[in-house]
């Protein structure tokens, strides 16, 4: 779990570069609260506090989530988001290992249906924190009243849309190369986007490395996701493109840390490739079609169900065995 | 080179094997005492033969094997027998099992042996019956008996020996340091396996972090057709399946022994004693055990006698009981805790292990799964250890039976890795005995219920043919009486027209009461002849022969009819009835019934004693009956022997189907040699398939026949 911790690093620096502090400040808070209200679960549990709060697990839960959300999400969605995470998703179902649905993905998500409105104008435009053009972003006090006391007022003209959200939108009513023009895309992909997600990259790539990992599911995910972007989206004028889906989302997020949480997903080899492609595939499908400019959440969620399913009809060969008996028998 | 598979899975733990190599192997001393367990092997416990009292030669016959699957026990040195009784042996529940105890003498004389020097020259059933004598049994760690393992039956060609010199888990040096000492021995015993099994290819596995007993045995098998296979280091590959898989590519399928698969595997020390046995003509009675673990000052290996006291055996070593935390009988992956230090070494005991409490710290407490996968990744059976776990946590036996539970072999890879330390083997334990406890139960009451219906069926039979009997009886009966009635109608009505006139000129009764009084004496006329047995009798014995039971069943009858007779008498008297006349009558009648039936069971007595089968030959309603019975019996005999072809038929069947199914895998496989082999063994089964059918055949058609 501390390599998992480790490897949100380059990430979470990228992200804090071209967002500000406000994402700093979230990863703090949420860890704080996480901790806490894990401890007190245990409490309450009469189990041993040290021993679960050493797994990690709790940190881990709120990095995730804090990184999600967006840079300048007021405190009390990300209170509800935590404590939804580990309360309701994880002790409520018996703790870690019992949880059927991704702790993270829950708090998440319910804050997205709660509060769209907080969880979708808040992202910061991208600017480099300690570059030329430093004065233009928002301090590390400003934020903090932003955060804690909704000081809304400091805020505008420091946020903007999703570079996903700008082309989901505006593509039915431009051509893509008119919308590449528009500052959220910057001069690669999308300005700050594609410096985070190749953070995430990186550290995925430790994890596997580490074997901390599988590349199972990550190679499902983007093959689901790659797929159909080629087969649906090919078209850049009208459907958002592959570079797109891949380097200015959560995709990398998702891939290498969300999805691969161990105890929500299936556990099978082949079980991990079929989990993996149906994030990606329900991932490009809530894209594309559905009413959220990002969908990891849902996905993983909606996979998250199918889990079990597919443990029953991905059941390795044994030893000895001429065929795997699979199925519910 | 030769090519070389690999198994699924698999750790890398720390070897820990330096400490007990730096030393040559030690002769341990003999201790005071040796606790020599009647079992040490798989079957059936050896009975002991010698008594209290006895004194014994080292090598000496103590215990015979009792039964196919046993192996004898013997004297491990000269002395004195003390006692033959329960002692606690070396057993994960800790329980005691029966031990011959023997006080040694000190001088360690061996009993008179007889050497070999040619085993050539021995029949195969001699050599055989050296190894059997000798008590040996696999020396890996089962203890399987090595004799019944070197005659596989004709069906089972063995076509790869394998001696098994991986020793793969931790700590252990104990086939390590044979196979540096002694490879010559080694080798001999394998060429005398190798001539019992005449296998087309015998290989030697051993893993590559042995390199002085790699070099050794290379010198020792120079100059033979023995392939010496150095294989990679990874726990568990001196598995008997993964080691067979990695040598053979084969897989030993489930439910199966290797020797299915033309495929058999010795353990480097099982040849040793072998070729000791047939050479030198000595038992099996030391074995190489390792004595290691940070709580002995020398570590290494020891030749110990079987018997020798755990607590002797470690002070050999220099053991600081004081620094001792844990202490464990064989590795630290499949080994088991040991309470306490007083138990003896056996066959099979090839390391004890004292670690320090820092070297062996206690477990982590046990967390909760969170479905890593990492145990499904180094499982070498290629199972889901983790749902495994689940199943067995909630106890659906079903479910972890068809997630192929018995096909664990219990590596306790799978815990090694578990970052939650949950000690997942013995989950797997706990599950696998009450999968087999309820099998157990089930079977029981399935041998019930058989009992039971069988039961059910035969009473119900039973009282048919009684029901038959007795139909058969009673239409005689009615049929004589017919004739009877017949013959004595014309002068009994005479004679009752006339009584009839007597009495009614006497009393001139209403017509009413003639008919009652001809009523009254007709009905005992009619039962007369029915009842009077003496009269019956021969029709009876013709129809079947009475049985004395039912002879003084009668006698019974008629004797307590008499009672109740003259009790009426009695009565009737005192109270100066009318019918006193009459009722004296009827107990003459009686009286006489009853010395009719007393004559009957004499006779019938008689007539068993004079001859057993009461004249079956003039009986031919019973002889008739007899036919049938003798006709059942054989038809009852022929359908059993073909209940048993069909069992070989049956099992010729799945064998072949088994080759076929390899052999469309090794066509998939594309490995010409191997495909050429398993064409050689689907044709050679299937000429099986087709004499079994045909001896089936052979003894069901006649009986259809029939």
């Amino acid at each position: 779990m501390q390599w998992v911790l480790l490897c949100t690093l380059p990430g979470f620096l990228a992200l804090v570069w071209f967002f500000g502090w406000g994402v700093f400040i979230n990863v703090a808070f949420a860890t704080l609260l996480a901790v806490s209200a894990e401890a007190l679960i245990l409490l309450m549990r009469k189990k041993p506090i040290g021993l679960y709060l050493k797994d990690y697990s709790a940190v881990v839960t709120a990095v995730l989530l804090a990184l999600a959300l967006p840079p300048l999400a007021p405190w009390w969605v990300t209170t509800v988001a935590v404590l939804a995470a580990i309360v309701v998703a994880k002790h409520l179902y018996g703790g870690l290992g019992q949880n059927p649905f991704n702790p993270a993905m829950v708090g998440y998500a319910l804050v997205l249906v709660s509060f769209p409105v907080a969880m979708t104008t808040l992202w910061t435009t991208p600017v480099p924190l300690l570059g030329a053009e430093n004065l233009d972003s928002l301090g590390f006090l400003k934020t903090l009243q932003v955060i804690f006391l909704g000081a809304n007022d400091l805020i505008d003209g420091y946020t903007m849309a999703t570079p996903l959200d700008v082309y989901k939108h505006e593509i039915s009513i431009a051509t893509a190369e008119e919308l590449t023009q528009k500052a959220v895309f910057g001069s690669h992909i999308a300005v700050g986007w594609e410096w985070v997600n190749l953070g995430f990259l990186a550290g995925g790539l430790v994890l596997l490395w580490r074997k901390i990992i599988s590349w199972h599911i990550p190679a499902g995910f983007f093959a689901g996701l790659a797929v159909c972007s080629l087969v649906f989206g090919w078209d850049e004028d009208r459907y958002t493109p592959l570079h797109l889906h891949l380097f200015a989302g959560a995709t990398m997020l998702g891939a290498f840390f969300i999805a691969t949480d161990p105890v929500s997903a299936a556990t099978s080899k082949l079980g991990k490739i079929y989990y993996g492609a149906g994030i990606g595939v329900l991932l490009y499908i809530i894209r594309t079609w559905g009413g959220y400019p990002d969908a990891v959440a849902f996905a993983v969620l909606l996979m998250n169900f199918a889990a079990p399913f597919l443990d029953y009809y991905t059941r390795p060969r044994t030893y000895g065995h001429r065929s795997a008996r699979r199925g519910i028998k | 080179m030769r090519k070389l598979w690999d198994f699924h899975g698999g750790i890398h733990p720390p070897e820990n094997k330096r400490q007990s190599t730096s030393r040559p192997i030690r002769i341990a001393g003999i201790p005071k005492q040796l606790v020599i367990p009647l079992q040490q092997h798989i079957g059936a416990a050896a009975r002991a033969v010698v008594e209290v009292g006895q004194q014994v030669k080292k090598g000496e016959l103590i215990a015979d094997a009792v039964g196919a699957v046993s192996v004898p026990v013997h004297a491990s040195t000269s002395g004195t027998i003390v006692a033959t009784e329960d002692r606690p042996v070396a057993h994960p529940s800790g329980l005691s099992d029966r031990c011959i105890v023997l006080e040694a003498d000190g001088e360690d004389l061996w009993t008179e042996l007889q050497p070999c020097p040619d085993y050539k020259q021995l029949s195969t059933a001699g050599l055989l019956a050296k190894v059997r004598n000798a008590g040996i049994a696999g020396m890996g760690g089962a203890g399987f008996p090595t004799e019944i393992k070197l005659h596989p039956p004709k069906n089972d060609k063995v076509n790869a020996l394998i001696l098994n010199g991986a020793e793969c888990e931790p700590y252990i040096t104990a086939d390590d340091m044979l196979m540096r000492e002694r490879a010559d021995w080694i080798v001999k015993g394998l060429e005398i396996m190798a001539y019992l099994l005449e296998p087309e290819e015998v290989f030697i596995g051993i893993e590559d972090n042995k390199p002085e007993a790699i070099e050794a045995l290379r010198q020792a098998t120079q100059q033979t057709k023995i392939h010496l296979v150095v294989v990679p280091t990874k726990y568990p590959s001196g598995g008997e399946k993964q080691l067979i898989k990695i040598l053979t590519g084969l897989e030993v399928p489930h439910g199966r022994i290797p020797a299915d698969i033309g495929v058999m595997c010795q353990n480097v020390g099982t040849a040793a004693a072998v070729y000791r046995a047939v050479r030198h003509g000595e038992p099996l009675i030391s074995r190489i055990t390792t004595v290691t673990g940070q709580s002995v000052r020398s570590p290494g290996n020891f030749e110990t006698r079987i018997g020798t006291p755990i607590e002797f055996l470690l002070q050999e070593a220099g053991y600081q009981a004081e620094s001792a935390g844990r202490l464990i009988l064989g590795g630290p992956m499949m080994g088991f805790s040991l309470s306490h230090e007083n138990l003896p070494i056996t066959k099979t005991t090839n390391c004890i292990l004292a670690a320090t409490a820092e070297e062996f710290p206690d477990p982590l407490p046990e967390q909760n799964c969170i479905r890593c996968g990492m145990c499904e990744a180094v499982c070498p059976a290629e199972l889901l250890p983790q749902q495994l776990y689940w199943f067995a946590r909630s106890e659906e036996l079903e479910k972890a039976e068809s997630y192929n539970l018995f096909d664990c072999i219990e590596c306790g890879a799978c815990a090694y890795v578990c970052p939650s330390s949950i000690p997942l083997v013995q989950y797997y334990r706990f599950a696998k005995n009450a999968i087999r406890l309820s099998q157990a139960e089930h079977q029981k009451s399935d041998k019930a219920r058989e009992r039971f219906e069988f039961r059910k069926l035969r009473l119900e039979r039973e009282q048919e043919e009684k029901a038959a009997k007795r139909k058969a009886r009673a239409e005689a009966a009615a049929k004589a009486q017919a004739e009877r009635k017949q013959r004595e109608a014309s002068s009994d009505t005479a004679a009752n027209t006339g009584r009839e006139s007597d009495a009614a000129s006497k009393q001139a009764a209403v017509a009413a009461a003639v008919e009652r009084a001809k009523a009254k004496r007709q009905n005992p006329a009619k039962q007369n002849p029915k009842e009077s047995g003496q009269e019956n009798k021969p029709l009876e014995q013709q129809l079947q022969l009475p049985s004395t039971e039912e002879l003084k069943a009668n006698i019974e009858k008629a004797k307590a009819k008499l009672e109740k007779v003259r009790a009426a008498l009695t009565d009737a008297e005192n109270k100066g009835s009318p019918t006193v006349d009459k009722m004296r009558a009827a107990v003459t009648k009686n009286e006489e019934r009853l010395a009719a039936a007393e004559l009957a069971l004499r006779k019938a007595s008689d007539a068993a004693k004079h001859t057993n089968a009461p004249s079956a030959s003039e009986n031919a309603p019973s002889a008739a009956e007899r036919q049938p019975q003798v006709e059942k019996v054989e038809t009852a005999a022929s359908a059993l022997d073909s209940e048993a072809l069909q069992a070989n038929l049956q099992k010729a069947e799945d064998k072949l189907a088994m080759m076929q199914g390899m052999l469309t895998d090794a066509i998939q496989e594309n490995d010409p040699k191997k495909v050429a082999k398993l064409e050689r063994a689907v044709e050679k089964n299937r000429e099986r398939v087709a004499s079994a059918r045909k001896a089936l055949n052979a003894v069901t058609d006649p009986v259809a026949q029939q």
